[in-house]
């Protein structure tokens, strides 16, 4: 029988051992995940908004998005089942009852919150997901390969993925209009709200004119801002007349919504120090258990 | 051991009524397949925004890499311990662990939107990604499974290379070529069994790490930080069973007599692991006080009691016993039931658990999702029937005393 020597043994360990620690030299790569203090937020004051949905129609607009005319936004009939964003509307509007003034009901838009800490770009298996620099959390169609991964990932639930089509189904979700906001322009959605129910500027500048309102109205308002530290904190931030989780507010954590799964994840691959080990570790066993059989 | 064993190719008919319907649900499932890649994913199945992963993932891919774990068990045991007496089924588990994450790449394949991107992970990489963790560990591992395999491919043709027709001017050159692999894997297979131990635990715990980030919509049954530990545990204590499992039904299905000593020693080693892996799965729900739910009545509650009772502790009694041990019946009932119950588990993790804050209906398989899973697992075990037919992979008693050979490496001509 023939085995290879123990020299011949080493040898070959330390290579492949030495090749497997190379890669931890590239493994740095990865999506952008900048935190810049310029970025941007948006509040949404669910006390303000109407319902009259002109930023639906205007989000469908901006993005090319196939729409019915303006005119037919009117109907208020399609409150009466709960909505979510999907391909085809990337912002959705649902109404709440108001227990206290019953003509008066809540309306609240729905659309991604542009986590601070997005689980969708830490998730993508591509890194096909980024936090930009102005804040917004926009998808690479270049990169995606569709595995849906961020979907699962996502903890309010929001890309949305293009069952129906077998060459280049897309991910879609808001992208804070990335392209406009590049041109200097508002979102199409904050630019055509006519109750000014949204307000956009740097998130910290949106954050105090909420705190200030919940201060000068505290009866209006819940004494709360969601967002503001909700899955690690949004770029979009909401103000409510009534209890966050009865307008179907996912309740979260104040925990970066990637969890402890990039930990776990890293502390696995440090520098590859722990596989390597466990490579040696085997490798000595299978060494010295060959040497026993052998009898040396 | 007293009968020298050796890896033959069986000698049968391909062809029986069991195969014959094999064949049939595998021709049903690529009719439905045919439907996902002309028509797109939501054609076939139910998946929709609030469940974006469905059966596919937690059986074709989830539970089919769990179920393969009997390749890096059996190399553990018999190459890196040196336990030679179990040689006679590492081939037979490394060609399981070979077709099963074969199946997986094609369940991935089938499973993603966009599957001429498969390659993207191999240039793109986002070191936080545990899907990409996974990826790149199971892309590489496959290679090291098919490298794994190479020595049987020469055992088999080496001088016995005999192309038809034109082709048959290659036939030298191509045994010259076998001759050389053979020659360089003998030197350094050890390298890629190690490898494969390595591989296999780093993506069978990544696995149970993809659900964490999916954190605040898991049921709190299943949901731990130490999911990555619990999957790299179970997926160690299914690799002794299925090897049981698959070894007493190849047996069946070649009228040979199963090896009942050797099984029964691996069954001895499944009591412990089980023990170990249900010592963690109870200890992680005391310490999260999540027992509370199990007093509801409900599908998450029932299916996970089915996960651990029927899964776990009743095959791990069996195990402990005697009786079983020594009984290829009772051994392959006690193994079916670590299967059965790891690929619950897989399912109870991707779907059970998974609970949108924003689901209109349940998810629950279409037809078509169904007859893919069904096709391919069929597909599957055609091919291993195949391929046991074609190579030397299932031992069987040999008249002259065999030479000793390594790392289940052709042994040297004589």
């Amino acid at each position: 029988m023939k085995l290879p020597s123990r020299r011949a043994f080493l040898k070959t360990a330390a290579v492949a051992g030495g090749a497997v620690a190379g890669l931890s030299a590239t493994a740095k790569a990865g999506p952008k995940n900048v935190l810049s203090p310029d970025r941007k937020g948006v509040l949404v004051d669910t006390t303000v908004c109407i319902g009259c949905r002109t930023c639906e129609f205007a989000c469908r607009t901006a993005h090319g998005l196939a729409t019915p005319p303006l005119e037919s936004y009117g109907d208020k009939s399609v409150f009466s089942a709960m909505r979510r964003p999907d391909t085809g509307a990337l912002t959705v509007v649902n109404q709440y009852p108001n227990a206290t003034k019953s003509e008066l009901p809540y309306f609240v838009k729905v659309q991604c919150m542009h986590c601070d800490h997005p689980a969708c770009v830490s998730a993508c298996i591509v890194g096909a997901f980024s936090k930009q620099e102005n804040g917004s959390v926009i998808w690479d169609t270049d990169r995606c390969i569709g595995c849906r991964y961020c979907m699962t990932a996502c903890p309010f639930q929001i890309p949305s993925f293009e069952y129906n089509k077998a060459i280049n189904p897309e991910i879609r979700k808001c992208d804070f209009c990335i392209t406009r906001t590049r041109a200097n322009a508002l979102p199409a959605c904050v630019e055509t709200c006519p109750v000014e129910a949204l307000t956009y500027g740097p998130r910290e500048e949106v954050l105090r004119i909420a705190k200030q309102r919940l201060v000068t109205y505290p009866e209006r308002y819940v004494n709360r801002i969601y967002g503001e530290y909700e899955a690690g904190g949004t770029g979009w931030m909401y103000l409510a007349g009534r209890e966050f989780a009865d307008l179907k507010f996912p309740k979260l954590g104040q925990n970066p919504a990637p969890g402890v799964s990039e930990a776990i994840q890293h502390g696995i691959f440090a520098y590859f120090v722990p596989p390597v080990a466990l490579y040696a570790i085997l490798g000595a066993i299978m060494w010295m258990t060959k040497n026993r059989k052998e009898g040396v | 051991m007293d009968d020298h064993m050796k890896a033959t190719p069986m000698k049968t008919k391909f062809i029986t009524p069991g195969v014959i319907v094999l064949i049939l649900l595998a021709l049903n499932g690529l009719v439905f397949l045919a439907g996902r890649f002309i028509f797109g994913i939501g054609s076939v199945t139910n998946l929709n925004d609030q469940y974006p992963w469905g059966l596919w993932i937690a059986v074709d891919v989830a539970a089919g890499v769990a179920l393969a774990a009997g390749g890096f068990t059996t190399a553990a045991l018999g190459h890196v311990m040196h336990q030679e007496q179990y040689h006679v089924v590492i081939r037979p588990a490394l060609l399981t662990a070979m077709l099963g994450y074969t199946f997986v790449a094609i369940g991935v394949f089938v499973d993603i939107g966009r599957w001429y991107f498969i390659w993207h992970p191999l240039v793109m990489w986002n070191g936080s990604s545990a899907l990409f963790e996974v990826g790149i560990c199971v892309m590489i591992y496959v290679t090291v499974l098919y490298i794994e395999f190479l020595p049987v491919v020469t055992e088999r043709f080496i001088g016995r290379v005999y192309l038809p027709g034109l082709l048959r001017q290659l036939n030298a050159p191509v045994d010259r070529l076998l001759r050389a692999l053979d020659r360089g894997l003998s030197k350094t297979m050890f390298v890629f069994i190690i490898a494969g131990v390595v591989l296999s635990t780093l993506h069978q715990s990544s696995l149970g790490t993809l659900m964490v980030i999916a954190g605040a919509k898991m049921h709190p049954l299943w949901f731990t930080p130490i999911l990555p530990l619990l999957f790299l545990l179970s997926a160690i204590s299914v690799g002794l069973p299925m090897v049981i499992f698959e070894s007493i039904i190849a047996a069946r299905s070649f009228k040979l007599k199963p090896e009942t000593e050797v099984l029964g020693r691996l069954g001895g080693m499944v009591a412990p692991i089980l023990g170990v892996y249900l010592a963690f799965k109870l200890g992680d729900m005391f310490i999260r006080e999540t027992f509370v739910y199990l007093a509801e009545f409900n599908t998450a509650s029932v299916m996970w009691t089915i996960e651990v009772v029927v899964g776990i502790v009743i095959p791990l009694r069996m195990f402990l016993s005697r009786t079983v041990l020594k009984s290829p019946a009772l051994l392959f009932v006690a193994s079916t039931l670590v299967v059965l119950g790891v690929a619950v588990s897989r399912i109870n993790n991707f779907i059970v658990a998974y609970q949108p804050p924003y689901a209109l209906h349940p998810y629950l398989p279409s037809f078509g999702e169904i007859s893919v899973t069904v096709g391919f697992i069929s597909l599957l075990t055609l091919m291993y029937r195949a391929c046991v037919m074609i190579f030397p992979v299932i031992s069987v008693p040999e008249d002259r005393p065999a030479l000793h050979s390594k790392y289940a490496i052709r042994t040297e001509k004589s």
